[in-house]
């Protein structure tokens, strides 16, 4: 556990230096938000102010970039020949990957932070109970986390940066075929069924619901099995992957 | 050799030496790059494995330092199994690489007191012993610079410096000094010196004979996985001299008479390669010795002993071509 600590004090310090994807990984969800809101807003009905609709999508694209870092993170340390290093002190996969991860959910809680506070100055009043924003927060925490540790399992399964950049494009645009932007019903047939079941659909109904106080049901009990299924997937693979690349 | 799986009496560990290997062999896939490898090297020596790229130099070393399992074979090191207690050999040993395991992005206080921390020591002691090692390594002027603006010379010695954080008893250091230049070649040999002087057991590996010569207790040769050869550097220089004389015999019987002492030859051009030092003192004994009559050797020539001559010395056999006497 303190290894997992000193890792992620490691993992912290380099993506505060690493300013160029710092910036990237902040600015690119304050980009998101405001093309949204004033590109394609006007043209979008969702029944209420587009801005109060897209939030939660806006915070989940961005968990989506901001893990894709992880990956990359991952794939530099296999290269740079520090994970030998690690591996005859004894510190194991878990612990460096513990603290990538934790790493990525620190920065990811500033973007969402930076995110919300511009979401209110443009007009996003969401009308939660502290207690709602409190499971709202607790659900996009393992949101982030379940992302973070599949983007570390594909930062082991692929060889270079690119190719894990490559891949986790892929994993962030999951929040389009969803409601996150545009209400499913809009959607051809064909893909509302994936559309509406998908996990990061889920996610932001719960988002949603929780932050303007509407009624959830279970839906935040699905997100968070489907969180909880692709974090527990993700870090057993990456148990595996992990001692696959260094043997 | 008897196994002791379990160690029952931690003192048995230090009456062992620091490495002991027997019958090591490793392939990855078709190709066989460990063919059976035996080493045993005291506690405090400076053990060399030498040989060309490509001769399972790093996959030895890989397997002894638990960062590779081996198809067959057993070792152990400080006294630990490395198959079934790799923990405690990890606890033992440091392994330097050939690519510097530092942060870039970290400086060199940050990247020391981390893997110090990381070897299970508090803040306060990772403080101190990081500020000591980069005193040590003459890094004290550099330590707050990310490691990135850094020289080669430099990283290698952080390198070397963070290895040292958990005072391992067996270090491993593969090929330290490639891409170093002299200066930093020299500094780098003080400090295997200064380790070994400590009591710390050193394996290392190169590619050059004179490194072995100037570090080494023992120097094993190693060649396509097996080793050629493993003795002190003594033993080796009496085999392959540093230097090498060339003769063109004069006629075919005196080269047939003369190639059993030869560590090299060529029909072709009636031409046998003795080991010699390179003074002219050796080379007149040699030509008075072999030719009395001043008649036999038609000319000579003196190069000096390569890594290929090492190999052709080392790993000739007289039974092994005799077709091309």
């Amino acid at each position: 556990m303190s290894d997992a600590l000193i890792m992620t004090g490691r993992s912290l310090r380099l993506s505060r230096r690493n300013i160029d994807a710092l910036i990237t990984s902040m600015a690119l969800p304050v980009m998101m938000l405001l093309i949204f809101v004033y590109f394609f807003g006007g043209a979008i009905d969702t029944g209420t102010r587009y801005v109060t609709y897209v939030v939660p999508g806006v915070l989940l694209l961005c968990a989506g970039f901001g893990s894709a870092n992880t990956a990359m993170a991952v794939t530099e340390d296999l290269k740079s020949g520090i994970i030998d290093r690690f591996r005859s002190l004894d510190i194991g996969g878990i612990p460096i990957l513990t603290g990538h991860v934790l790493a990525s959910a620190a920065r990811n809680s500033l973007a969402t932070a930076l995110v919300l506070c511009l979401a209110f100055a443009i007009g996003f009043r969401p009308s939660a109970t502290l207690a709602g924003w409190l499971a709202a927060t607790a659900v996009l925490l393992v949101y982030i986390l379940a992302l973070s540790w599949l983007s570390a399992a594909i930062g082991l399964f692929v060889k270079s940066s690119e190719a894990a950049g490559g891949f986790t494009f892929f994993v962030s645009f999951l929040p389009y075929p969803s409601s996150a932007f545009v209400p499913t019903d809009t959607m051809p047939g064909w893909l509302q069924g994936f559309a509406a079941h998908q996990p990061v659909t889920k996610v932001i109904e719960t988002l949603r619901g929780l932050l303007l106080g509407q009624p959830v049901g279970t839906t935040p009990w699905v997100a968070l099995a489907w969180c909880a299924g692709i974090l527990a997937v993700s870090a057993g693979a990456s148990g595996l992957l992990f001692r696959r690349r260094t043997a | 050799m008897p196994e002791h799986p379990s160690d029952p009496h931690p003192s048995d560990a230090y009456a062992r030496p620091a490495i002991e290997a027997t019958g090591l062999t490793k392939s990855y896939g078709d190709l066989q790059v460990l063919r059976g490898v035996d080493f045993t090297v005291p506690r405090g020596a400076v053990h060399a494995l030498l040989g060309p790229n490509g001769a399972g130099k790093t996959t030895a070393v890989r397997i002894l330092a638990t960062l590779s399992t081996a198809d067959a074979g057993t070792a152990r090191v400080a006294g630990h199994d490395i198959r079934t207690a790799r923990s405690q050999v990890r606890r033992a040993i440091s392994l330097t690489g050939q690519f510097a395991a530092v942060d870039e992005m970290q400086t060199g206080t940050e990247n020391l007191r981390m893997m110090t921390r990381l070897a299970g020591r508090g803040r306060p002691a990772a403080r101190a012993r990081a500020a000591e090692l980069l005193d040590r390594f003459d890094l004290t002027g550099a330590a707050d610079r990310l490691v990135k603006t850094y020289s080669g010379g430099m990283r290698r010695r952080l390198d070397l410096a963070a290895s040292l954080v958990g005072d391992p008893e067996v270090i491993f250091l593969d090929e330290p000094t490639t891409g170093l230049d002299p200066h930093g070649r020299a500094a780098l040999w003080d400090v295997v010196r200064e380790l070994s002087a400590q009591g710390t057991t050193v394996f290392l590996t190169t590619q050059y004979l004179e490194e072995a010569d100037q570090l080494a207790d023992r120097i094993a040769v190693l060649d396509k996985g097996v080793l050629a050869a493993e003795g002190t550097s003594a033993e080796l220089k009496r085999r392959v001299a540093g230097h090498r004389l060339d003769l063109v015999l004069a006629d075919s019987a005196s080269y047939l008479r003369l190639a059993s002492r030869a560590t090299h030859t060529d029909p072709d051009t009636r031409t046998l390669g003795l080991p010699t030092d390179g003074s002219a003192a050796h080379i007149r004994a040699l030509l008075d010795e072999l030719d009395p009559t001043r008649t036999t050797v038609s000319r000579f020539s003196v190069h000096t002993a390569t890594l290929d001559d090492v190999f052709l010395a080392l790993t000739r056999s007289p039974a092994a071509e005799p077709a091309h006497v």
